[in-house]
């Protein structure tokens, strides 16, 4: 049954299997890739997405719950958080691979919306959800306070 | 935009870019080999380009002599033809192409770096075109941390040749002599009235001209390098900002259907009875495919079992998880790495195969006033890059076209000419970025099973690897034990020195059944040792491998610098020394070692001795620096400690110092981490710091909590937690690198910050606590803590 997901301001209709996670119709269905699979049980947020503005995990969210919800992907994502993170992002470097940042600057983007000026211990707790195994850890730490101060 | 801001490139004038419409002026036909292949452009442009007002010249127009065939096909590394790797279009875009694999280390960067650099180019009009899997382009094994030396040198030229050759158009066209024109910034100029004409105007003339032989092309100085050796931002990473690389996982190509794969738990295990109706009746599902059974050796194959294919992942998974499949015991049925692990520590117990040997171990260790041994153990690990291995095939007639996250594509397309026996002209393979990798993905054999699956179902399908395929399906790095025993002297010198190591080697992977270790690993931190011990002794037990054993980021080095800097610092305690002291004791007068001289193979990562010896000035420069960098020897809180490693691998040297900070209940952080690195000419100086700070931290995460282990010959962890890596809040708080100028040839940088990360872990809680810690990992997946009790087992 075709049910309509608000996706970056845009209504899409999709048509998959009752169940079926936010995950699997972003990249397989919408072919909106930007949003990973990391491990599919919640552990490493590399599937994180915004959902009424905060982070959640794709890869366990039935795309069915979201009927009236706002979604935003890594391609969809604006506002001046975001703006301040992806200028610190390419300022420093902070993606190696990439794969998991996606994630990583969708959960610095809703820390900073929620806490602009972040403590190192606010950093951890809304982070460590994120695995980077290229273990950008320092770089995503040093450019989250550089896009606070920018705010 | 960030060119500017960091002040490396002159602001311009921007329009947007029409590579669409653009011609291709030089063409990369020089065999007429790629026209037509269709690339896989995953190209990025750094900046729009500006149009040229100057009218492209017509070579038509000019007196051009016929040039004969490229001078430049078998330089050092392969073929630097210009034509191959660099082609100006007429808006002035400049198309790189990259034949090694991103995954991270930046590698398109540096590529264009060293091609721009000797070009001249203008830096914002670069693009990069990933090469696909072809010999044309030499070795595109993107392992083993040498992508930039292999190609260094044949870049350099290649850029150079086609600067070269613009000139040579310019002055044709000016009607003077070429040393009458310099070349800079994508423009060359006419010194005599300070006429311009942009290189996309003279590119038609130049693609006639010939190719100039290596000795009359002149490269640059290193002092009037402008990209090379400089802190150049990434290509990639403003597209990854947007969500917009394509990994191999992202690949869609029309009518394409999705695969998960139910594989038999053991290596060499095999599918029994197979009930598919649950499966079937999921909504989604489309058809199952048994794929055949792997058999010895495991090489590079697909591991059998049955292919559940649907309409989307999400689909396939569900039908697997509904498939009841009777698994059939194999030959590795009774692995228990447990057992496994009393059996090769009992084997370090006896006297092995010498692999190196100075003076008389045996004599100088009976006469010793004092001798210490200590055991390491280090276990079984998986890569586990972020991107899970990804592959999509797709058959057209007796053709196939692959997509892949693949270290190698040209071993990829050989491998499935092998296992599938189809001509390898027939079979196409494009390289995509990789989400990491760590070696995990030089092994092909996710392609193999998309191409089986996809031959099976007739529509271009897609296999995915959930994260527990991947941890309980890898490529592991082999688990090892091993013993050292020194002989120390009255004043607590070493006088004696004998290291053993058993562990199952890579070789078992492609010769079923051989149980000793290569030369290769060998080679990596343990017949190298530097040290200048008067009696030195290297040993290799045998152990046989019951999974794919594989290679991981930097690779035998973890453990042997992990046993060998460990012990180092045992010896020190045991001589009442501070640990940096005696490891500079340890390393010695400046001297070049040479381990073949002592009845060794060393392999020295491929490269000449003369090129790249083992340097023990530069050993202990870095050792030093990093020492001076952690301000070595101040006074720390308590419950703090200091701990120093230094190792040299893919012919880098890298020395780390790490101040952990232990509470009394065993809670551990790590307040700091400093870094010195000496690894020859670095092309990029941020993307080389980005290299250490996670290859140190990839060394810690194991170290501290990464185990693979199996019974039944299954492997026991399956997905994040049960296999542990770090997180943020687990990172170091301050992290600070050096990179210790250096006009040697360059060396690696992916993999050398790894092998000294566990060691100086050890070292520093040892300083913090007293306690030794020699069994990996230092956690696990379970403790929070640290268990530094003193019963407990170390
Ligand atoms: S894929 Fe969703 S948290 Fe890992
Ligand atoms: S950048 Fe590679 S996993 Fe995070």
């Amino acid at each position: 049954m075709a049910i309509t997901l608000n996706i970056n301001s845009k209504d899409e209709t999709i048509e998959a299997a009752a169940g079926t996670p936010l995950l699997w119709v972003l990249r397989d269905h919408l072919k909106m890739t930007g949003t990973k699979f990391g491990c599919g049980v919640a552990q490493c947020g590399a599937c994180t997405v915004h959902v009424d503005g905060a982070p959640k995990r794709a890869c366990i969210t039935p795309h069915d719950s979201l009927e009236n919800a706002k979604i935003t992907t890594i391609e969809g994502l604006a506002g001046t958080a975001a703006d301040a993170i992806r200028e610190t992002w390419v300022g420093n470097d902070v993606p190696q691979c990439g794969y998991c940042q996606s994630g990583q600057i969708l959960a610095a983007t809703a820390l900073l919306s929620e806490k602009p000026k972040p403590s190192d211990a606010d950093i951890n707790a809304a982070m460590s959800g994120n695995i980077c195994r290229c273990a950008t850890y320092m770089s995503i730490r040093r450019a989250i306070k550089q896009a606070a101060e920018k705010l | 935009m960030f060119l500017e801001d960091i002040g490396i490139i002159p602001s311009r004038g921007k329009e947007p870019l029409q590579t669409e419409n653009s011609r291709s002026v030089i063409n990369l036909t020089r065999r007429g080999f790629i026209a037509g292949t269709g690339l896989f452009v995953v190209g990025v442009t750094l900046a729009g380009c500006s149009s040229y007002e100057e009218p492209i010249v017509d070579p038509d127009s000019l007196d051009i002599p016929e040039a004969g065939p490229s001078p430049l096909t078998e330089v050092q590394g392969g073929d630097a033809t210009p034509a191959l790797w660099i082609s100006i279009e007429e808006d002035g875009t400049i198309k790189i192409t990259c034949h090694r694999s991103e995954m991270g280390q930046q590698v398109w960067t540096a590529m264009a770096q060293i091609i721009a650099d000797e070009l001249d180019a203008d830096w914002e009009n670069i693009e990069i075109v990933q090469a696909e899997g072809h010999e044309r382009y030499g070795d595109q094994n993107t392992d083993g941390s040498r992508s930039v030396r292999y190609n260094f040198h044949r870049l350099r030229l290649a850029g150079a040749a086609m600067k070269q050759m613009l000139v040579s158009a310019a002055a044709l066209y000016w009607k003077i002599d070429p040393s009458q024109c310099s070349a800079a910034l994508g423009k060359v100029s006419n010194n005599e009235d300070s006429d311009t004409l942009s290189y996309a105007s003279l590119a038609k003339v130049a693609a006639k001209l010939q190719v100039p032989t290596e000795a009359d092309i002149v490269m640059k100085e290193p002092k009037d390098w402008l990209f090379i050796n400089k802190e150049i931002p990434s290509v990639t990473v403003p597209k990854i900002t947007k969500g917009e690389g394509q990994y191999g996982i992202d690949v869609h190509v029309p009518d394409m259907v999705y695969a998960v794969v139910a594989r038999p738990p053991q290596v060499f295990g095999g599918t029994g009875s197979v009930k598919d109706a649950k499966a079937l009746a999921v909504p989604g599902v489309l058809q199952m495919v048994k794929l055949p059974d792997a058999k010895p050796p495991a090489m590079f194959q697909a591991l059998g079992g049955v292919a559940v294919v649907g309409v989307d992942t999400w689909a396939a998974i569900q039908g697997r998880n509904a498939l009841e499949i009777e698994w059939l015991d194999g030959s590795n049925a009774s692995y228990d790495s447990e057992n496994f692990r009393r059996a090769m520590e009992a084997s370090t117990e006896r006297s092995g195969t010498v692999r190196r040997s100075r003076g008389n171990v045996g004599t100088a260790l009976a006469a010793a006033d004092q001798t210490i041994s200590a055991q390491y153990y280090a276990p079984h690990l998986s890569q586990s890059p972020m991107e899970p291995p990804a592959a999509t095939a797709r058959w057209t007639g007796d053709k196939l076209e692959c997509w892949a996250c693949v270290q190698d594509p040209q071993r990829t397309r050989q491998t499935l000419s092998d296992l599938l026996k189809i001509d390898k002209k027939n079979i196409t393979v494009h390289a995509t970025w990789l989400g990491g990798a760590f070696g995990r993905k030089s092994k092909p054999d996710f392609v193999v099973e998309a191409a089986l699956i996809a031959k099976e179902v007739g529509k271009p399908v897609k296999v995915t690897w959930t994260r527990e395929d991947e941890v309980r399906h890898g490529f592991y790095h082999s688990a090892s034990a091993q013993r050292l025993e020194a002989g120390l002297d009255i004043t607590g010198k070493c006088n004696a020195y004998l290291h053993r190591t058993v562990f199952p080697t890579i070789g078992s992977t492609f010769t079923a059944g051989i149980d000793t270790p290569s030369d290769g690993e060998m080679s990596m931190g343990a017949i190298d040792v530097p040290f200048a011990v008067p009696h030195l002794q290297i040993e290799s037990g045998s152990a046989k491998a019951h999974l794919r054993i594989g290679w991981l980021r930097s690779v035998a080095n973890i453990y042997h610098a992990f046993a060998v800097q460990s012990f180092a610092a045992e010896m020190a305690h045991a001589a009442g020394r501070d640990q940096k002291d005696y490891l500079l004791e340890l390393i010695g007068e400046s001297r070049l070692v040479d381990p073949n001289a002592e009845g060794a193979s060393y392999s020295n990562y491929g490269g000449s001795v003369e090129e790249y010896p083992i340097d023990t000035a530069r050993l202990a420069r870095v050792t030093e620096r990093a020492a001076q960098m952690a301000d070595w020897g101040r006074k720390l809180p308590d419950g703090h400690g200091l701990g120093i490693a230094v190792h040299r691998s893919f012919l880098a040297y890298v020395a780390t110092v790490i101040e952990v900070k232990v509470a009394a209940d065993g809670a551990l952080t790590i307040p700091g981490i400093w870094l010195a690195v000496d690894a020859g000419t670095v092309i990029n100086l941020r993307h080389t710091r980005a290299q250490m700070e996670g290859g140190t931290l990839y060394g810690l995460s194991n170290a501290l909590y990464g185990e693979i282990t199996a019974r039944n010959g299954t492997v026991v962890q399956d997905n994040f937690p049960s296999w542990r890596v770090m997180r943020m809040d687990e990172a170091p708080r301050d992290f600070e690198v050096e990179i210790i100028p250096s006009n040697s040839p360059p060396a690696g940088v992916g993999e050398p910050p790894t092998p000294p990360a566990a060691p100086a872990l050890a070292n520093a809680i040892f300083n913090a606590t007293g306690k030794r810690f020699r069994n990996l990992p230092l956690m696990g997946a379970n403790r929070s803590k640290l268990d530094i009790s003193a019963n407990a087992s170390s």
